[in-house]
């Protein structure tokens, strides 16, 4: 099957600015006539429940936190990319379209990704108006840095949360809504199942997280903005509850699942500790305009190293190997982080790694203090110092740091089309969760971009068009499908209670992510991905026969909460590992080792693979089938990425 | 007219009630400590008495001294409901004891206040209710040479019951006829359990204000980068050391005075 | 891997059903400690212990556990997130402990903020009051270009400080009278910063703290127990300003502040 996209056609800067035109509205005295239901409320579900409630739709809003406003967008730290050109350094909507698609190593459409750019100015205009507090000069306008090795200084920013300060500006919008009325907000609420009705979507399933009551929530659309798939890795920078049951229930009643094996690792994550340890922590990559990424030259001096029979500090200049320096002359440290991810796990993979768990590399500010002082080195990194010294108990000042790279983000996500629609009408898709703006790799600063996009400047316009067709007719709950999702959801969690095995969830969590880690991280091979798909399937096996599932479904169980969660991220492991071995190229995030330039850079293959792949689900144990969308590209030209 | 009821039953409203009465009675401690001074005055009690007797005859002091009374239950009565309304806002413990880290006199507002509430009572009842209403209080004679200066002083026993005060010339000298109080408190600072309390009384006011001036600056909302820490200067150095201290020597100078008679 | 821990440590943990059942404190040990483990590592190990026991995990919220998502929300030996200034439970390393040591684990206590089980509360009175006002009403659109508004760098800094909080409520947690003043001052002292945030700013004031007595919060003494103990380190001078705009609002603004 061909997808189709709906890309508008005609010049790529006019297609948005005409499908708007195109698209159908609802007369404003019908819009308090249609309920729509929006699951999560991060950047991209809190700024589409307000301004829909805005234009006069009655939404209702689910989270599973306790809060709206703890959704992980908060924890984004530094900054969201806007084409303002403030800095009148050649700026446009145009080179951000053109870097972000770039930068996606040419697996992400043109036409979403010029919209992207082109709202881009919008969301900052919006936030400011809401009242986020961004960085400010002495003049009192905008601050900008430059981030993610963009030539150009496009990055807005306040602080290092830029993320909390855009979600408590979208969550106050909310808020308006909530006290006006317009939205009725679920907490702790978390969404089960999609129902799908005559081939639509017209409503959720949830469970109280504190009650165990199993709901149903009708509406004219559901709109899935749940976030990331990264836990699938067990340990990532998300945050401990995210997860793809949402995404994964919806893609299990029909909608497509484009890219999953598309997942960006980032470089400069604290390392792992010990077994105990539950999440990795980011620090931002600015670290890397000052820092010298290193390991020791031999895994004998590694070795000594982490036994302690050798200070780091002691170690000599010339048995120190500068990796990134060395191979990347012109870039050096700032190369793109899927390279610089993967040169760490080279060296480590040589018996070169250092710390405790010798799975980690240098990252070095000895010669920046020296350049610059300390003070200076203070005011620029304090923050992600003091957190560095908080987790490890050493002082970065005096020793080099250790990192090593860590799960952060995941490009794929429910396959959507220019309107946000999954393939299943009244299904929508905003955020992370889907896999449409940033190809095969994401850009720093770009993640906030687009959710805020999704929700604010997208989905207001295009949900519309869908609900004039179908028109303000209440959704009729009687339809069998209601009763029947609510029962198969119910049946599921009988079905998990009955688990009283030998494992907990946590430890089959544990597993999967180091399968996921070991063959479906950095580098993949076919002999890896093959293996892991048979690791996977007996996981599966085996955590539906002797996990530890206790307690009862009325009470708050968060041994359930987790199984359920547990359970989809086994299957979504594997459609990965599928996805990943059916995609014989190298592409941003996605490196398989047999696809690879002479010099070891990742090596695309646009002849065969310059599609998206969405996969379908065709029912229990019955392998997936891909179907293909075509990426055109009739404005940029497909080049090879160089960093040397 | 609602918006004022709101307020005042609103938390933050009952909070401006303990500042504003708080501050009143701030003000009134430096008057008071003021005409106190005249303790110390060699004059065989002729000024404090004299000053005594201002305080309690002078219509608007008078005015002002009813309102200072009233500040007093308003205050304490507003700290009762405040305390109450806290204490409903944590109705389960905490099992372990508090350690977050807090000034010793903020965390003990309400004990400190009710020491100085015990302490008004046993001052007023023993000073400003026996010189008001009752005649235990004896009178003295003043006679002052007004060519000299000279004062002689000597027990005076009114004929009529109702006499209160009188000033009178007979010739060069002026005769001040008034209730002596000053005696009153050289007897009272005379006894060591006496002087105990108002020591104690004024340590507990020290800390009080200690907290209390600045704290109610800040919740009536005057916080100033540049003047804050003047205010928290005046409230430490003038209002929890001076004025204390000040009150707290009269009973001790007193009272050591009385054991080397 | 420094995963064997020599650290053994005694815990008192309160345990509660749900917030109709009576709870009590529950020792548990825990044994093997790392103290490069963080503070909710240590609980997930003796969490994992008492699911292979067939016993109920010791329930407690946390989410993002670096520090900014503000769900961690533990009272640790008489402080809430634990005896270090300056950061949240989930940043805490057991290496801040002794071994052998005996840790006291509560829930925060207020009466706005009831027990869920164990270890986790319900916090939606923050979010309440938040409904109330603590918003600038602007639709999605139709703003002016984000610099048309010139803010001088100092109150932009300033206003970013109080934007920090992360809802967490350790303020109410540590404050003797369990009151929200910090956390509701640091929400209405952004907006009242910013020069976005004053059509509206005596209004939200009002309708804010209105909505944080009827949340039954205690009162303010400014002991400052709630500032020492912010993990984002907010300001008392929040509480300041907010009296300031509250109290202007009801006894000198001319217009009606009562919100609709």
């Amino acid at each position: 099957m061909i997808l189709d996209a709906k890309i508008p056609a005609g010049p790529l800067a006019e297609k948005w600015s005409k499908h708007k035109f195109n698209l159908k509205l609802v007369n404003p005295a019908n819009k308090r006539k249609y309920n729509v239901i929006v699951v999560g409320t991060g950047l991209a579900g809190a700024s589409a429940a307000a301004s829909l409630a805005e234009l006069g739709y009655n939404v209702t809003a689910f989270c599973f936190q306790d809060s709206p406003r703890r959704a992980h967008s908060i924890a984004a730290q530094g900054g969201i990319n806007a084409a303002k050109n403030y800095r009148n350094d050649g700026d446009s909507v145009y080179r951000l379209f053109y870097d972000t698609i770039k930068g996606g190593d040419y697996r992400a459409r043109e036409g979403n990704v010029y919209r992207l750019a082109e709202v881009s100015v919008n969301i900052i205009d919006q936030c400011v108006a809401q009242g986020v507090p961004f960085a400010r000069e002495y003049g009192g306008l905008l601050d900008n840095r430059s981030f993610g090795g963009s030539q150009v200084s496009r990055t807005f920013y306040a602080r290092g949360q830029t993320g909390q300060q855009l979600l408590l500006g979208a969550y106050s919008a909310l808020n308006r809504q909530i006290h006006e009325g317009k939205v009725k907000m679920y907490t702790r609420t978390e969404m089960l199942d999609v129902v799908v009705a005559d081939g639509k979507a017209q409503g959720i399933i949830t469970r109280n997280l504190i009650t165990g009551a199993i709901e149903t929530h009708a509406g004219h659309a559901v709109l899935l903005a749940t976030g990331g798939y990264g836990n699938v890795f067990y340990l990532s920078t998300n945050a401990m509850a995210s997860n793809v049951t949402a995404a994964w229930r919806a893609h299990k009643r029909g909608a497509f699942f484009a890219n999953p094996c598309y997942t960006q690792i980032h470089p400069t994550c604290i390392p792992v500790s010990g077994d105990h340890q539950s999440k990795l922590t980011l620090m931002s990559e600015s670290l890397r305009n000052d820092g010298r990424v290193w390991a020791p030259k031999t895994p004998e001096l590694a070795q000594k190293l982490r036994k302690g029979e050798l200070k780091v500090t002691d170690l000599k200049e010339e048995d120190r190997d500068y990796f990134l320096e060395r191979k990347y002359p012109s870039f050096g440290n700032l190369v793109p982080r899927d390279v610089a991810s993967r040169n760490a796990k080279e060296a480590v993979d040589e018996g070169k790694g250092v710390g405790g768990s010798g799975v980690a590399v240098f990252l070095d500010f000895a010669e920046s203090i020296a350049r610059l002082g300390e003070d200076t080195v203070r005011a620029k990194y304090g923050n992600l110092f003091d957190m560095y010294m908080q987790i490890t108990d050493e002082n970065p000042y005096k020793v080099p740091m250790r990192i090593y790279p860590a799960v952060h983000y995941t490009m794929g996500g429910l396959w959507v089309d220019y309107n946000l629609s999954t393939n299943v009408p009244g299904l929508y898709c905003l955020g992370e969760a889907n896999f449409s703006d940033h190809g095969a790799n994401r850009l720093g600063a770009s993640a906030l971009m687009q959710g805020l996009a999704d929700g604010y400047f997208v989905i207001p316009y295009t949900l519309g068009d869908y609900l004039a067709t179908i028109g303000p007719k209440a959704i009729d709950t009687n339809n069998p499908a209601f009763a029947q999702t609510k029962k198969d959801v119910t049946d599921r969690i009988e079905k998990l209670l009955a688990l009283r095995g030998t494992k907990t969830v946590d430890e089959y969590h544990r597993e999967l992510g180091h399968i996921m880690w070991e063959y479906c991280g950095m580098a993949r091979t076919e002999d890896g991905l093959t293996k892991a798909k048979g690791l996977i399937a007996s996981l599966k096996a085996d955590f539906w026969k002797n996990a530890i599932v206790l307690g009862e479904n009325e009470e708050f169980n968060s041994s359930l909460e987790k199984a359920g969660r547990v359970a989809d991220f086994i299957e979504l492991g594997a459609l990965m590992v599928e996805d990943a071995l059916q995609r014989k190229e190298s592409c941003g995030g996605h490196f398989r080792v047999e696809s690879q330039t002479e010099e070891g850079e990742a090596l695309r293959d646009d002849d065969n693979f310059a599609y998206v792949a969405a996969w379908e689900y065709k029912g229990e144990d019955v392998p997936e089938v891909l179907n293909k969308e075509p990426l055109v590209y009739e404005n940029v030209k497909l080049t090879q990425r160089s960093y040397k | 007219m609602s918006d004022f009821k709101q307020t005042f039953n609103s938390s933050l409203g009952k909070k401006l009630i303990m500042a504003l009465t708080g501050l009143f009675l701030c003000t009134f401690l430096i008057v008071h400590l003021g005409g106190n001074l005249l303790l110390f005055s060699k004059d065989g009690g002729f000024g404090f008495n004299v000053y005594a007797n201002f305080l309690t005859h002078f219509p608007p002091v008078e005015v002002v001294a009813y309102l200072l009374y009233l500040s007093i239950i308003v205050h304490a009565v507003y700290a009762l409901v405040l305390t109450i309304g806290n204490r409903k806002a944590r109705p389960v413990k905490y099992a372990s004891s508090n350690n977050s880290p807090a000034s010793v006199s903020s965390k003990n507002m309400g004990l400190l206040g009710s020491i100085l509430l015990v302490f008004i009572v046993i001052h007023m009842s023993d000073f400003w209710y026996k010189y008001k209403y009752t005649d235990t209080v004896a009178f003295k004679e003043y006679r002052t040479n007004l060519s000299s200066g000279i004062t002689t002083v000597s027990d005076f026993t009114p004929t009529s019951k109702d006499f209160e005060h009188s000033v009178s010339t007979q010739g060069d000298e002026e005769v001040v006829r008034v209730k002596d109080i000053h005696t009153k408190v050289a007897a009272s600072f005379g006894q060591l359990w006496y002087v105990i309390i108002y020591v104690i009384a004024m340590g507990a006011l020290s800390f009080h204000l200690l907290h209390g001036f600045q704290s109610a600056f800040r919740t009536v909302g005057w916080i100033h980068r540049k003047y804050t820490p003047v205010i928290e200067f005046v409230g430490t150095w003038l209002f929890a050391v001076i004025i204390p201290l000040g009150f707290a020597l009269m009973p001790l100078v007193y009272y050591f005075q009385s054991l080397s008679k | 891997m420094s995963t064997n821990g020599n650290m053994n440590l005694t815990l008192k943990v309160w345990r509660q059903k749900n917030a109709q059942s009576e709870g009590s404190m529950v020792t548990y040990k825990a044994d093997g400690i790392s103290p490069d483990m963080s503070f909710l590592e240590m609980l997930d190990v003796v969490n994992e212990d008492l699911i292979h026991k067939g016993d109920d995990p010791i329930h407690f919220d946390h989410d993002c556990r670096e520090g900014i998502c503000g769900m961690c929300s533990l009272y640790i030996n008489g402080q809430p997130h634990g005896p270090k200034r300056a950061i949240t439970t989930c940043q805490l390393h057991m290496r801040s402990f002794k071994d052998g040591e005996t840790i006291t684990i509560e829930p925060w206590r207020a009466a706005a903020f009831p027990v869920v089980k164990d270890l986790a509360v319900d916090r939606s009175a923050f979010d309440r009051i938040q409904q109330a006002g603590g918003y600038v009403s602007v639709n999605t659109g139709g703003v002016p270009d984000a610099n048309e508004i010139a803010i001088p760098k100092v109150i932009a800094d300033e206003a970013f400080n109080s934007a920090t909080c992360i809802g967490c409520g350790a303020c109410v947690a540590a404050c003797k009278n369990a009151s929200a003043m910090l956390f509701v001052s640091a929400k209405i002292s952004q907006f009242a910063l910013l020069p976005q945030g004053q059509p509206e700013r005596y209004s939200r004031a009002q309708a804010m703290v209105a909505q944080m007595d009827e949340e039954g919060f205690g009162s303010c003494t400014n002991t400052g127990a709630c500032e020492a103990e912010c993990p984002k380190e907010i300001s008392l001078t929040n509480i300041g300003r907010m009296n300031n705009d509250y109290l202007s609002a009801k006894l000198f603004r001319q217009e009606d502040v009562n919100r609709g």
